[in-house]
């Protein structure tokens, strides 16, 4: 991969102006300061510089100027993502789809959307409600999170394990390739003739294409919705409460574990009434039509109380159904309030591996003298560690990162994954050659040639070089349960 | 069962030495599909390499030999009340989950449960090579490395061997209702795309012979309360009915008559040539029996959103996939030279540049 430009970046900006609005493109150091990171922000770097552009054919033309010269190319939605996918490339150039903010068409009959790129995820389901409809995967960062990015990262949220993930809502995606192509890969049918191009470029960290445009499935916004919220005096418990809902054939439009440090910090930030006492806690959530909800509940208060609940509270009401997620939603800022920094971690599990991680992950805490709190999307197994740091007490900040990669070697020791719906970006491409040997790597380094053979789109993402690895794979600090495990 | 992976391995690297092609098959109920198998080319049989890898009923996670069929696997299913959500047709007893997955196929319920390739978690693949890789995983969230699993969908075995596939599965729904009605066919497509506007627990949506069927299945509360208000008289041998559908069993289907399926937009009025047709998944795949150019077809497609495929009978020496830009032509070509650069497997099964 040659990553040194046979320009200036002068000589760029000078071209990038000759056809995009000359504000839009960006190379002083002030004003591309905040393009340095995206959530991730440990993780920076300066860009070279950054444009705007506002039309399609205008990515198209910085796509073909920087493939002629093999500029890397970082494409970049909101800047919230929280794996360093977006970060810059020192001699690249960041494509910022900020200007791609318009939601084209809303068709209420065929329940789909047409959006550019940098449409807020939010945005979708408050334009789609007015015909009683939603988008719906929902990350905890909906409120500004892009539409775009959503492909790129395969996002999830809470409801996952009913409704699914981005890839399960897309009928079809613009792609303008590294070469400056415009393809579009779906149909407005549900599927598309030939391999299955659309599942590919979902989830790919903007290193196969630039999307420009995405056609969403919408969904029925259910008619009722009603929470149970259950605490237990153990992990066991809950997580044994949890395959009982499952086993009774209920599936909730959402289901959430959270451990004692978080149910505490969550209370006191949102004042829920959470029992503080319980060393866990769930939220079940239960929707569909009236019958079937009304039908549901009951069945699921009365596994919970089977099966150990401590406290079982139903919501009654809209405003108290707000109250119980509210607190789980907030979790992240009130673990914040805790600690003066926290990093959240994104491994899948099994879940009947959860009770086993737990307190493995105690352990952890324990030696590295940093406390953990977990919030658990426990319906699909997604488990979000937030490790509590400061990161001006020198050092600390290493101890937290090593700390966080050993959990997620150790979700891939449980057959788990080291990423559910963050992503990899630069933060677990070390992780990366635990979950996969070089063979599997190897393969993936040939699928992204397929479609950027010169490596300049979001280089040094994603999936790590083979010499990376038989590093990583010998490093000291490695320990006995980390090994890749591969038969 | 028998896990039969290495021996399937050797096959492969034997052919790769020996510059052969090798045709996959698993229960060869779907010789049909697909361009003409290549006749130089060997067998290589996965139907033996069956089994139950691992199965969580309360993970919701199955993991399967590609080789086990259907049958076994919705039996093993269904003894703890759980199901493949996606109804995949059956060409036969040995119809596997290998074949579906690599055909794409699922029945009636797809817009509302989603399709094969949708609930798939992870695959194990033998590539050109001869090795024997692990992409995605047993849980439902999982964004590390490309989605190589789901990439298989369609791909109709010229990517690698699947050996083995981890696939979500859920609990069979408690009640089933079948609400009929007549209804012409140009009424049918607003009718049925404006109940799957509603949060009803509608599950499938059909059109055939005059007549609109919509299912509703889910908690029996629901079902009932919904077929109550919504017109249409209850159709007593309404499982009978999405079976027939399901498996292409249906009297539509019958005959020598060229397939045609045409997988569009929902809501574009069904084109207009004359001739039988059926209309499913509320509109989204729409069947047509007759002679017709693939031309035409894709033409017909294209005006409502979406392509055309000849799925049984016609000239199979021919293209009988939606013919692809040439952009997405040169990315399939490369995809196949990545995994396959020996171009071993199906070669022309897909299409005659694949």
């Amino acid at each position: 991969m040659t990553t040194k430009p046979k320009v200036s970046k002068a000589a760029l900006a000078e071209q990038f102006r000759g056809f995009i609005d000359p504000d839009y493109v960006i190379t002083d150091d002030e004003t591309l300061k905040p393009y340095e990171c995206d959530g991730l922000a440990m993780y920076c770097e300066m860009p070279m510089l950054v444009v705007l552009p506002e039309t399609v054919e205008q990515v198209q033309r910085v796509m073909r100027i920087c493939s002629e010269y093999g500029v890397p190319v970082v494409a970049r939605g909101a800047g919230t993502g929280l794996c360093a996918g977006a970060m810059p490339h020192k001699e690249g150039v960041v494509l910022s789809l900020a200007k791609f903010n318009r939601i084209l068409k809303i068709d209420p009959l065929e329940r789909t959307a047409r959006l550019q790129p940098g449409v807020r995820n939010l945005a979708i389901s408050e334009e789609a409600a007015q015909f009683g409809l939603y988008y719906g995967p929902d990350p905890s960062s909906q409120i500004a999170c892009t539409i775009g990015g959503n492909v790129a990262e395969n996002s999830g949220g809470v409801h996952c394990l009913k409704y699914g993930l981005t890839v399960h809502n897309l009928l079809s995606v613009e792609l303008i390739t590294m070469e400056g192509e415009r393809i579009t890969i779906g149909s407005d049918g549900l599927d598309a003739c030939g391999m299955d191009l659309l599942a590919l470029i979902t989830g790919s960290e903007g290193l196969l294409g630039v999307v420009t445009e995405v056609k969403v499935k919408l969904l029925p916004k259910p008619e009722v919705a009603q929470v149970v919220m259950a605490g237990f005096d153990s992990i066991e418990k809950a997580g044994d409460a949890v395959g009982g809902i499952i086993e009774h054939g209920i599936i909730p439009g959402g289901l959430e574990m959270m451990d004692s440090h978080a149910i505490v910090a969550a209370d006191d930030f949102a004042q829920a009434g959470y029992p503080r006492e319980a060393k866990a806690l769930l939220l079940c959530e239960v929707d569909g039509t009236e019958e079937e909800v009304h039908e549901h509940i009951a069945e699921a208060e009365e596994v919970f109380r089977k099966l150990g609940a401590t406290s079982v509270r139903t919501s009654q009401s809209e405003e108290e159904r707000a109250l119980l997620w509210k607190g789980r939603k907030s979790a992240f800022p009130a673990v914040g309030r805790i600690s003066p920094d926290y990093y959240c971690m994104d491994g899948t599990i099994p879940r009947r591996q959860l009770a086993r991680v737990l307190l493995e992950m105690e352990k952890m805490s324990d030696e590295y003298g940093l406390r953990v709190a977990n919030v658990f999307h426990a319906g699909d197994g997604n488990l979000h560690p937030l490790i509590l740091f400061d990161a001006n007490v020198p050092g600390e900040f290493e101890r937290t990162e090593e700390f966080g990669g050993r959990i997620l070697e150790l979700c891939v020791e449980v057959g788990g994954c080291i990423t559910g719906e963050h992503g990899v970006g630069v933060e677990k491409i070390r992780q990366m050659a635990v979950q996969f040997n070089d063979e599997e790597l190897q393969q993936f380094h040939d699928v992204k040639a397929a479609f950027d053979p010169a490596g300049i789109l979001n280089p040094g993402k994603g999936v790590p070089t083979l010499r990376f690895c038989q590093e990583y794979r010998s490093l000291e600090h490695k320990h006995e349960h980390t090994e890749a495990d591969h038969g | 069962m028998a896990d039969i992976s290495q021996q399937l391995q050797e096959q492969v690297l034997l052919a790769r030495d020996a510059g052969h092609k090798l045709n996959i098959v698993g229960g060869g109920t779907k010789s049909f599909m697909g361009r003409t198998a290549d006749a130089d080319a060997g067998t290589l049989n996965t139907g033996e390499h069956t089994g139950v890898v691992e199965y969580h009923p309360v993970e919701l996670v199955l993991t399967v030999r590609a080789g086990t069929s259907l049958a076994e696997i919705e039996a093993t299913l269904a003894e703890h009340g759980q199901c493949l959500h996606f109804e995949p047709p059956r060409f036969g007893e040995g119809s596997t989950i290998g074949g579906t997955l690599a055909c794409n196929l699922s029945g009636p319920a797809r817009p509302w449960s989603g399709s094969v390739r949708d609930q798939v978690l992870g695959v194990r693949l033998l590539n050109g090579k001869g090795e024997h890789l692990r992409f995605g995983g047993q849980v439902m969230k999982n964004v590390a490395g490309y989605d190589v699993s789901r990439l298989q969908a369609g791909a109709m075995g010229t990517l690698g061997v699947i050996t083995e596939i981890s696939l979500k599965v859920m609990p069979k729904p408690a009640a089933s209702m079948t609400l009929v009605q007549e209804m012409d066919q140009v009424d049918c497509i607003r009718y049925m795309n404006s109940r799957a506007v509603e949060p009803k627990p509608i599950t499938a949506a059909c059109w055939v012979d005059g007549k609109v069927y919509l299912r509703l299945s889910g908690a029996r509360s629901a079902v009932e309360a919904t077929a109550a208000k919504w017109s249409g008289e209850v159709l007593e041998q309404g499982d009978e009915f999405w079976r027939q559908i399901q498996h292409l069993q249906h009297d539509f289907f019958a005959g020598d008559a060229p397939l045609w399926r045409l997988s569009v937009s929902s809501v574009a009025a069904n084109p207009d040539l004359k001739g039988p047709w059926l209309i499913d998944w509320a509109g989204s795949q729409r069947w047509y029996r007759g002679e017709q150019e693939l031309g035409r077809m894709e033409a017909l497609a294209k005006a409502a959103g979406g392509q055309a495929s000849l799925f049984r009978g016609g000239d199979r020496n021919g293209e009988v996939m939606n013919h692809q830009p040439e952009a997405l032509k040169g990315i399939q070509r490369r995809l196949k030279n990545a995994f396959d650069p020996d171009n071993i497997f199906n070669p022309g099964r897909l299409y005659s540049w694949l």
